[in-house]
């Protein structure tokens, strides 16, 4: 497996999403720096980390999205390698369009800070399929900006075609149909405010998450 | 007077000069220069001579405290405390005050509170893996208490969040005594390798010094003098004087600073905190017996025509001096211009002992260092001790009717109710090694050395209501709740920061509290070998001569060697039996039932006798160790009960209490004994520690049984845990003003 994480200037879940690959693969992945104009070859797996890319200037997400290294990532996703944005790496995805909607101020208008049960709503993704029958998790959640918002439209579209991965069960911030994550119309890329890199120890936060990197690394399946 | 004229320089007259320093210590300037300091000098000495700096009032006190052991590898006089944690590793850490600016701007003055804790840290060579605050508000009903709250909590996040550290514990209080002067006590914890430890002493003299991280700007200036004073009228006009925090540059700083860190560059780094340029240039030299010599030319600026006075005193944020290996340049600049942070060559270390600053082509300031720290004003100032008050007799209090009622009131109290409305803003799991933190039922927040087994508990304490009642047993009081918040998670206690905060020094009754509060902790630090290693003082938390309660926070690091072996809170489970250590006599004085159920601040606090309380704890850590106790709770505010009802509300388990004689029944619930733990175990478990401590000389006695939905007390005076939870979670969203839930949905 050939993984990489990508690293801007202000992410600060780089680290630990580096651990959770190499929890899973064994090998670790290669940190990426934005400015960067090309992936290293025949990557398996790109991961978009958490933190505050830019500092949130301007729009979370929207600075990170326009960085030198990333047209080569969405090059990589368009070809169908998978992609795991999670948190900040969520909101980037979906600034550079790989995914529909909006990321929106939470609901509260403050910072939210705990561990988010969620529901598995298919585990028919590259991303969820490790989780077999397992339909319900908690995983922790931090966050700002995570009030995710679409039209009707695109929200109808989401359910219909089996892209909403993980729905809040008690919804932290105002998110349309309480969704927590969603994949694009390949299954390949995958956007979640949870973090699931948070939860793959049962020391630090449960295991929850660890199921997510098995199902697109090719662990325990 | 001193014989020198003229008295003033150029633009300067007797107004200027003092409102920079004392006439007295005008007078040590001119004897020291034999000349009248210009401007820029004056401004110097000011901030360098200000209690924020100088500890003029505090220094022949705090050298009271023990400040060596065999982990101490740097105690005070360096940016943080360094402590050995084994494996050739060391555990860095500090607190520090930032209560006048974050009451008149609470967001930035929290935030900046955050960064510069964390940069005193990091500028030793660690990697900072927790934050930890204290924070004292006013009554909950005075009117800008809700928008203090608000502000700091947003301020810690703000800041915290955003570099990705977790804030993994802290206090919380609220009390009418902290109305004008609310305190925001921040505490920064990391790791790094012992021989890649960084200190503050230029040893070389030619060497160069660099400038590196955000531009200088015109903010924050004279801060250091600001927190020197107390308020009064007009204090929102001191808005201008608080700084302005940016995470994602002190993120960018913390990497970079690393980064060069690993390489073989740095002679000496130091962060531009309080005072800025001018104290970190000036310890820099004066730590290291050389002399600095700058070019204020080249101070990356963020604001056009800057004076020197005001470079020299701007207090902007995210910025370092570092003074590199010659020829070893280029290697901190490659390295900050990645992270697009600002670097230059500012000036170089000279032989001279004198700190020369040039600007536009002259000479600005051209002065001897030691006499700065030398001929520092240092005061003996009078103090009366505290008067001691009367012991309260619980015989002498009515017992309640109902005692589960008595019990809710108290765990709904400001004090005792659930602060997740704060602690849910704070990012607690950020680099994944938070093993414990605020929401978990917990004594004391554990994290995970990265890639290791072992961990680290933090804790933060202090009991304002003792330190009121008696300052010396107050400031013991801390110490040894510190030292047994470790203690009741199986932590090893190592050592101790405090941040010191009180009101006018000058006012002999506030100086008494003082004395009395740094006694009693230097007694406790000795008898319980904990050593201080770090600290602050913050003094001045005073508005129109109304002083604050004295509130000598103590923050604590203590070592789990093996992250599994540990104990919680939250585990108790029907049919537990419930083992209280320690003896109780049902001490009331200054308790919190005498407060919300009494109506009353009176009393002597309890007493704390350190050999019991070193026994008790020492039984209690080898019982975790041994594996034979899972779930053991220490007993502080409200007594047996409230740890009992948060033992409770953690395993959602109810508690049948059986009161035999002893204490009055309210007092051997709701006393606030010293040197107790409750500890939860099967029966035959608890046989086995029962037994253990018999041997030990270490009093336990079964004080009831786990099970059921409900505290009762033999029977009777039944709390069910719903109605409990209810309240005592819901305190403090209702004081905000907000159903979360609601605004969330």
């Amino acid at each position: 497996m050939k993984t990489a994480v990508i690293v801007f200037p202000g992410s600060n879940c780089d680290r630990d999403a580096a651990v959770a690959i190499e929890r899973v693969t064994g090998a670790a992945p290669a940190m990426v720096w934005h400015e960067e104009t090309s992936l290293p070859d025949g990557l398996d797996f790109i991961m978009l980390p958490g933190g505050f890319s830019y500092g949130d200037y301007l729009r979370c997400g929207a600075i990170a999205a326009r960085s030198p290294v990333l047209p080569d990532v969405i090059r990589a996703a368009e070809a169908g390698v998978p992609v795991l944005g999670v948190c900040n790496g969520f909101q980037v995805l979906i600034e550079t369009g790989l995914l529909p909607g909006a990321l929106m101020r939470n609901a509260g208008l403050r910072f939210v800070c705990e561990k988010a049960p969620l529901t598995i709503e298919t585990a028919n993704t590259r991303f969820t399929r490790a989780y077999g029958d397992t339909s319900a998790i908690t995983i922790p959640v931090a966050h700002h900006d995570g009030n995710y918002f679409a039209d009707d439209e695109t929200l109808n579209a989401l359910e219909a075609e089996g892209r909403i991965a993980f729905r809040y069960a008690a919804n932290p911030n105002g998110s349309a149909r309480d969704i927590a994550g969603i994949t694009n119309a390949g299954g390949n890329v995958l956007g979640m405010m949870p973090h699931p890199e948070r939860a793959v120890d049962a020391l630090h936060g449960g295991t929850d998450g660890l199921a997510v990197f098995e199902s697109v690394l090719g662990g325990a399946q | 007077m001193t014989e020198i004229t003229p008295r003033y320089a150029e633009g300067i007259d007797e107004q200027v000069a003092l409102e920079h320093v004392t006439a007295d210590e005008y007078e040590t300037i001119l004897t020291v220069l034999g000349r009248a300091p210009n401007i820029v000098e004056l401004g110097i000495f000011s901030v360098m001579w200000s209690e924020h700096c100088s500890y003029k009032s505090s220094r022949v006190h705090l050298a009271k405290f023990p400040t060596t052991g065999p982990r101490v590898v740097y105690g005070p006089g360096e940016n943080a405390g360094v402590v050995d944690i084994g494996d050739g590793q060391v555990c860095i850490f500090k607190m520090e005050s930032h209560n006048h600016p974050s009451f008149i701007e609470p967001y930035q003055g929290a935030a900046t509170g955050v960064g510069g804790i964390l940069r005193d840290v990091f500028t030793m060579g660690a990697r900072p893996v927790a934050l930890m605050n204290a924070l004292r508000f006013g009554a909950p009903d005075h009117p800008k208490t809700r928008q203090l709250v608000a502000g700091v909590v947003a301020g810690i996040g703000g800041y915290g969040n955003c570099v990705g550290v977790p804030t993994v514990g802290g206090e919380t209080n609220f009390d009418a005594g902290y109305n004008n002067n609310i305190l925001v006590n921040a505490m920064a914890v990391g790791l790094a390798e012992r021989d890649k430890v960084f200190t503050a002493a230029a040893k070389e003299s030619g060497y160069p010094v660099l400038y590196v991280g955000a531009k200088t700007g015109r903010d924050g200036i004279h801060g250091a003098t600001m927190a020197s004073a107390e308020f009064g009228e007009g204090a929102e006009e001191k808005r201008p004087t608080v700084q302005v925090g940016d995470p994602f540059t002190e993120k960018k700083l913390i990497e970079a600073c690393l980064e060069l860190m690993s390489e073989d560059a740095i002679s000496a780094i130091q962060d531009m905190g309080a005072a800025g340029l001018t104290s970190s240039s000036v310890e820099m030299a004066s730590s290291g017996g050389k002399g600095i010599e700058l070019d204020l030319d080249h101070v990356p600026q963020r604001e056009e025509a800057m004076s020197a006075y005001e470079m020299m005193l701007s207090e902007s944020q995210e910025r370092m001096l570092v003074i590199v290996k010659p020829g070893r340049e280029d290697v901190a600049e490659r390295i900050f211009k990645k992270w697009d942070l600002d670097v230059a060559v500012i000036g170089k270390t000279t032989e001279t002992g004198r700190l020369v600053l040039k600007h536009k082509g002259a000479t600005v300031c051209d002065l001897p260092l030691d006499p700065i720290g030398d001929k520092a004003p240092k005061y003996e100032r009078p103090y009366f001790p505290a008067e001691a008050r009367a012991s309260i007799d619980p015989a002498s209090l009515k017992t309640p009717a109902h005692l589960g009622e008595t019990l809710l009131t108290l765990m709904r109290s400001p004090d005792m109710a659930s602060k997740a409305w704060i602690f849910s803003q704070y990012d607690r799991h950020v680099m994944a090694d938070t093993v414990a933190s605020s929401e978990d039922p917990s004594d004391a927040a554990i994290v995970r050395v990265h890639g290791a087994n072992k961990a680290l508990a933090i804790t933060a304490d202090v009991t304002p209501r003792y330190c009121t009642a008696d300052p010396y047993e107050g400031g013991k009081q801390a110490i040894a709740e510190a030292w047994r918040n470790l203690t009741a998670t199986g932590a090893e206690p190592m050592a101790v920061t405090d941040c010191l905060n009180f009101g006018n020094p000058e006012r002999p009754e506030i100086m008494g509290q003082f004395v009395g509060c740094v006694e009693g902790m230097a007694e406790a630090c000795r008898a319980l070998d904990f050593p201080v290693v770090s600290g602050n003082v913050s003094l001045y938390n005073e508005t129109d001569g109304q002083a604050i309660p004295p509130t000598p926070a103590v923050g604590a690091v203590g070592l789990i060697e093996d992250a599994s072996v540990r104990a919680g809170f939250g585990c108790m489970s029907e049919g537990d039996v419930l083992l209280l250590i320690g003896e109780t006599r049902g001490e009331l004085g200054a308790s919190l039932y005498l407060r919300f159920i009494e109506n009353s601040e009176d009393g002597a606090p309890p007493h704390v006798d350190l050999g019991v309380e070193r026994r008790n704890g020492d039984f209690v850590r080898a019982q975790i160790r041994s594996g034979l106790a899972r779930t053991s709770h220490d007993l502080s505010d409200g007594g047996l009960a409230c740890a009992v009802a948060e033992m409770a509300l953690a395993s959602n388990c109810g508690a049948k209490l059986a009161y035999e004689d002893g204490a009055p029944l309210h007092a051997w619930l709701f006393g606030e004994d010293q040197a107790r733990y409750l500890i939860a175990a099967d029966a035959e478990t608890a046989d086995a520690i029962r037994k253990a401590a018999q041997e030990a000389g270490v009093p336990a006695s079964v004080i009831g049984l786990a099970g059921g939905e409900a505290i009762t007390v033999n029977g009777a005076h039944a709390l069910d845990l719903l109605t409990l939870r209810q309240a005592h979670e819901r305190w403090l969203p209702d004081l905000m003003g907000e159903d979360m839930q609601a605004a969330a949905e």
